[in-house]
C-alpha cells in the first residue's frame, strides 16, 4: 500500500489545477436543461477541449490525454474543487465513448469521438421505454433491417438530455421473433432524421432534463450499429457497467457536496439542532468513504482487475449519500430552504434546494437502487434468483 | 499510489484464516465460555508460532517487525473466528513498549509475549475496565497523564460480567506510585493517544471480520432455508436487507485499510482516521448483526444457534475502545473546525 502521488501525479494536478482556475466561468452558466445553458455548457466543453482537459481518459488521436484512471480521478478532484459547470455530454463521453471504443470499428471511432470530445455532438440515451424500466429487456422499439438501413419503430422515454442533444444511442429490437436480452441491437441515432419526433418533458425542477422520443419508420444506415447484430445486450452492459461504475459519478462530486454542507452547517450551526452536527459529519465520512474505495478500485483495475456487479454497490452508495446530504442541508436552513433563488430573503441558500430535487433522481436513474440490490444480492452474494 | 494489499500481507491473512478455520472453531470458542479463565495458553502459544502475538515487536525481540498494515488483515481474521484472545491489548501493548525505549522493560517483556509466554493487559482512559487483567503477567495501566507497569500481586480485580461470555472484564485497584511510573507528561500523553489509536484500529478491523462472518451466515441461511416452496433468499425482502449489510461492509473495508495505513505511517491524519474507521466498522457490524438475526429468524434468536457469538462480538467490539459518539465527536472536532483540509483533493494530504 503507497498512498502517495508521484511526482508526475502532482505535476499533472498542478497543470489541471491551473488552467481550472484561469479558465473557469467565474459566475454559475444556467442550468444545461434550459437552451440557453445547453449552449453555454457547449461552449465550455469546446473550450475545455481546445485546453485537452475535455476527455482526459481518452487516447491522444481522440483528443484526450492517455490518462489512467488515477489520473483521471486527480482530474476529477480538480474539477470539482474548481467548482467547474456541470458536464453537459456526460452520456457521451464518460458512457458512449468508452462503448465505442471497445465495440466500435475505426470508422465509426472516427466518426463520433472527435465530435462527441468536443461537444459539437451531444448525445442523449434511449434506454427505457413505457413498458421497459427497470426491465430493460423487455424493450420493444424495433430495428428492423432493410437492406444497407435498419428501420427504426417505437418509443423511447426518459431520454437523458433528449430535449437538445443531437444523437441518441440505445437498444432495439432486431428479431421481431426474439424475447428478453436477445436479438437487441444497439444503434445509434440521429435526433434530426426523418420521422423522428422529440418531446422535451418537464420533470420535477420544471426543466426539461428528459425527453420522449417517438420513432416513426426512422430509416438509420447499418453503420450506425454498435457491435454485432444481435449482440446489443452485451454491448450495453459494458455501458451500463461504466456508468454504474466508475465514470457516472466520481468522489471529487460528492466530496465538493459534503465540503459544502460542512461549510453550510458551519454558518448555522447556532441555530441547528445537535442531530445535525452529527449528521454533516457522516456525510463527510461518506463521502471520504466513497473516494477511498474508489482508489482501491482504480489501483484494483490499473493491476489488471475488471469491474463488474460490485459496480452495483457504488451506485447505491453514492446516490444514498448525495440525498443524504441534500436532506441534511436541507434541514440547517430549516423554514427558508422552500425559498426559490430570485426570493428576497434567499441569502445563503445556495443551491441546495434544486440539488436535492435533482438528488432524488440518483437512486432512480442508471438502474433503481432496488435494482442494484437484487443484483448484489444475486450476483456477488449468490442468492438465487427471484421467482 | 496503489491502495492495495500485496501478495506478503495477503498470504499472512490467509494462513490465518486456515489456521483459525481449523484450531478455533466455533465449539473451541464457545467451549472457553466455561471455563475459570476463558483463555486458552494452548491456543495463545499456537498464535504466537505463527508470529501474530510478535507482529509488531522487533526481530532483536523476536518479533516479525512488521507494521499495522500486516495486522489490520490478521485482526479481520480473528473477528471472523470469533477469537476472544487478548491481540487487540497485545498490539497496543507492543508498539507501547517500543516507543516507550525503556530498555529494560523492552528486555524483560517483548520476547515473552513474541513467544507466547507473557499477556499484557491495558488500562487506558478510554475503557472504564480492563480486558484480560486476570490474565496478564504485565498491566500497563494509566493514571492522568502517567503510565505505570505493574505486576499481578500488585493489583486488586473485581470481575465484571459482561454480555458477551467470551470476555473477561476487570476493575482494577492499584496504587501507582514513582516506582511503577514509566511514562509522564507530554511522552505518556502521546504514548496514551498513539495507544488509543492502535486500540480502536484493532477494534475496526476485527469488526469487519464479523460483519462479514454475520453476513456469510445469513446468506448461507437465506439459500438453504426453504418457505413458500423456496430459499428464503429468493425473495426481494431478505435480498435487499443483505445487500444493504453488503454495501455497508464494502464501504467500511477500505476506511479501516486506510486507517491501518496511517498508523502504520505515523499519519498527521492517523486520528482521524482511525475514528472514521471505528465508527464505519463499529454501524456495519451493528446491521450486519440486526439483519443476520433478523434474516434467521426464530432459529437464531436461541442460544444453540451459534449467530450469537458474533452478534455480541459485535456489540462489544463496537463499544472498546471508544464508542462511537467518542469517534464521530473526535471526527467533528477535527472537520468541523475553522481552516479544515476538506475537499475534493484532500483525501491524501496528511501523507506520512
Amino acid at each position: 500500500m503507497d498512498l502517495r502521488y508521484t511526482p508526475e501525479q502532482q505535476a499533472f494536478r498542478a497543470q489541471a489545477r491551473a488552467w481550472l482556475e484561469a479558465n473557469v466561468p467565474k459566475q454559475p452558466l444556467a442550468s444545461f436543461d434550459t437552451r440557453e445553458g445547453f449552449e453555454a455548457h457547449r461552449a465550455w466543453e469546446a473550450k475545455l477541449m481546445a485546453g485537452g482537459w475535455a476527455v482526459v481518459s481518452w487516447p491522444v488521436e481522440y483528443g484526450g490525454r492517455g490518462a489512467n484512471l488515477l489520473e483521471w480521478l486527480i482530474f476529477e478532484e480538480e474539477y470539482y474543487r474548481a467548482g467547474a459547470p456541470r458536464r453537459v455530454n456526460q452520456n457521451g463521453i464518460f458512457l458512449l465513448g468508452p462503448t465505442l471504443m471497445e465495440f466500435g470499428t475505426p470508422e465509426q471511432k472516427a466518426r463520433y469521438l472527435p465530435k462527441m470530445a468536443s461537444s459539437e455532438e451531444v448525445w442523449a440515451q434511449g434506454w427505457s421505454e413505457p413498458n421497459a424500466g427497470s426491465d430493460m429487456a423487455a424493450i420493444q422499439a424495433s430495428a428492423l433491417r432493410d437492406g444497407d438501413c435498419y428501420v427504426l419503430r417505437g418509443q423511447k422515454t426518459w431520454a437523458s438530455r433528449g430535449a437538445f442533444a443531437h444523437w441518441l444511442f440505445g437498444l432495439f429490437r432486431s428479431d421481431p421473433a426474439s424475447e428478453r436480452h436477445r436479438g437487441l441491437t444497439f444503434v445509434l441515432v440521429p435526433l434530426d432524421a426523418p420521422g423522428v419526433t422529440v418531446r422535451p418533458i418537464a420533470q420535477l425542477d420544471g426543466e426539461t432534463g428528459f425527453a420522449e422520443v417517438f420513432l416513426d419508420d426512422v430509416r438509420v444506415p447499418v453503420a450506425n450499429r454498435l457491435g454485432a447484430e444481435g449482440q446489443g445486450w452485451s454491448v450495453a452492459m459494458a455501458t451500463a457497467g461504466f456508468e454504474r461504475g466508475l465514470m457516472l459519478r466520481s468522489p471529487a462530486r460528492f466530496q465538493a457536496t459534503a465540503k459544502r454542507l460542512v461549510d453550510l452547517y458551519r454558518a448555522n450551526a447556532a441555530s441547528c439542532e445537535p442531530v445535525l452536527r452529527d449528521q454533516t459529519v457522516r456525510c463527510w465520512m461518506n463521502a471520504e468513504a466513497y473516494a477511498l474505495d474508489t482508489y482501491r478500485t482504480v489501483s484494483r483495475l490499473l493491476a489488471g482487475g475488471k469491474i463488474g456487479a460490485e459496480a452495483s454497490l457504488n451506485k447505491i452508495f453514492w446516490s444514498e449519500l448525495d440525498l443524504r446530504m441534500h436532506e441534511t442541508a436541507l434541514r440547517i436552513l430549516g423554514e427558508r430552504a422552500e425559498l426559490l433563488p430570485e426570493a428576497p430573503a434567499a441569502h445563503g441558500v445556495g443551491d441546495w434546494l434544486d440539488g436535492h430535487l435533482f438528488a432524488l433522481s440518483g437512486p432512480i436513474y442508471a438502474g433503481t437502487n432496488e435494482i442494484q440490490r437484487n443484483v448484489i444480492a444475486e450476483r456477488i452474494l449468490g442468492l438465487p434468483k427471484g421467482a | 499510489m496503489r491502495f492495495g494489499f500485496d501478495e506478503d500481507r495477503l498470504l499472512l491473512q490467509n494462513s490465518l484464516r486456515n489456521f483459525l478455520a481449523s484450531e478455533c472453531p466455533t465449539e473451541r470458542v464457545r467451549a472457553l465460555w466455561d471455563t475459570t479463565t476463558g483463555r486458552s495458553p494452548e491456543l495463545w502459544k499456537s498464535l504466537a508460532e505463527l508470529g501474530v502475538t510478535g507482529l509488531l515487536a522487533p526481530e532483536a525481540h523476536e518479533g516479525m517487525g512488521m507494521d499495522e498494515t500486516f495486522l489490520v488483515l490478521l485482526q479481520e481474521e480473528a473477528g471472523r473466528a470469533a477469537l476472544v484472545e487478548p491481540l487487540v491489548a497485545t498490539s497496543v501493548a507492543v508498539p507501547l513498549l517500543v516507543e516507550l525505549g525503556a530498555r529494560a522493560l523492552c528486555e524483560r517483556w517483548l520476547k515473552p509475549i513474541a513467544v507466547g509466554e507473557a499477556i499484557v493487559a491495558v488500562g487506558h482512559p478510554v475503557n472504564a475496565f480492563v480486558s484480560d487483567a486476570h490474565v496478564a503477567s504485565l498491566l500497563l495501566l494509566a493514571h492522568e497523564d502517567e503510565i505505570h507497569a505493574l505486576a499481578p500481586a500488585e493489583v486488586a480485580l473485581v470481575r465484571q460480567p459482561v454480555n458477551d461470555p467470551g470476555r473477561r472484564v476487570f476493575s482494577v485497584r492499584w496504587t501507582p506510585t514513582v516506582a511503577t511510573r514509566i511514562a509522564h507528561g507530554p511522552q505518556a500523553r502521546e504514548l496514551l493517544a498513539a495507544a488509543l489509536d492502535r486500540g480502536a484500529l484493532a477494534c475496526a478491523a476485527q469488526l469487519l471480520g464479523v460483519s462479514e462472518r454475520l453476513l456469510d451466515l445469513a446468506v448461507a441461511y437465506a439459500q438453504q432455508r426453504v418457505q413458500f416452496g423456496q430459499p428464503i433468499g429468493a425473495f426481494q425482502a431478505v435480498k435487499h436487507h443483505l445487500a444493504n449489510v453488503k454495501v455497508a461492509l464494502e464501504y467500511a473495508r477500505p476506511v479501516v485499510y486506510r486507517a491501518a495505513h496511517s498508523v502504520a505511517r505515523r499519519a498527521a491524519t492517523r486520528a482521524i482516521d482511525v475514528s472514521h474507521a471505528k465508527v464505519a466498522a463499529g454501524e456495519a457490524a451493528a446491521l450486519a448483526a440486526k439483519t443476520a438475526l433478523q434474516v434467521h429468524g426464530a432459529i437464531g434468536y436461541t442460544w444453540e444457534q451459534d449467530l450469537h457469538v458474533w452478534m455480541r462480538r459485535a456489540w462489544s467490539l463496537e463499544l472498546a475502545w471508544g464508542s462511537g459518539r467518542f469517534h464521530r465527536e473526535r471526527v467533528a472536532d477535527c472537520i468541523l473546525a475553522p481552516g479544515a483540509r476538506i475537499g475534493p483533493g484532500t483525501t491524501f494530504e496528511g501523507g506520512e
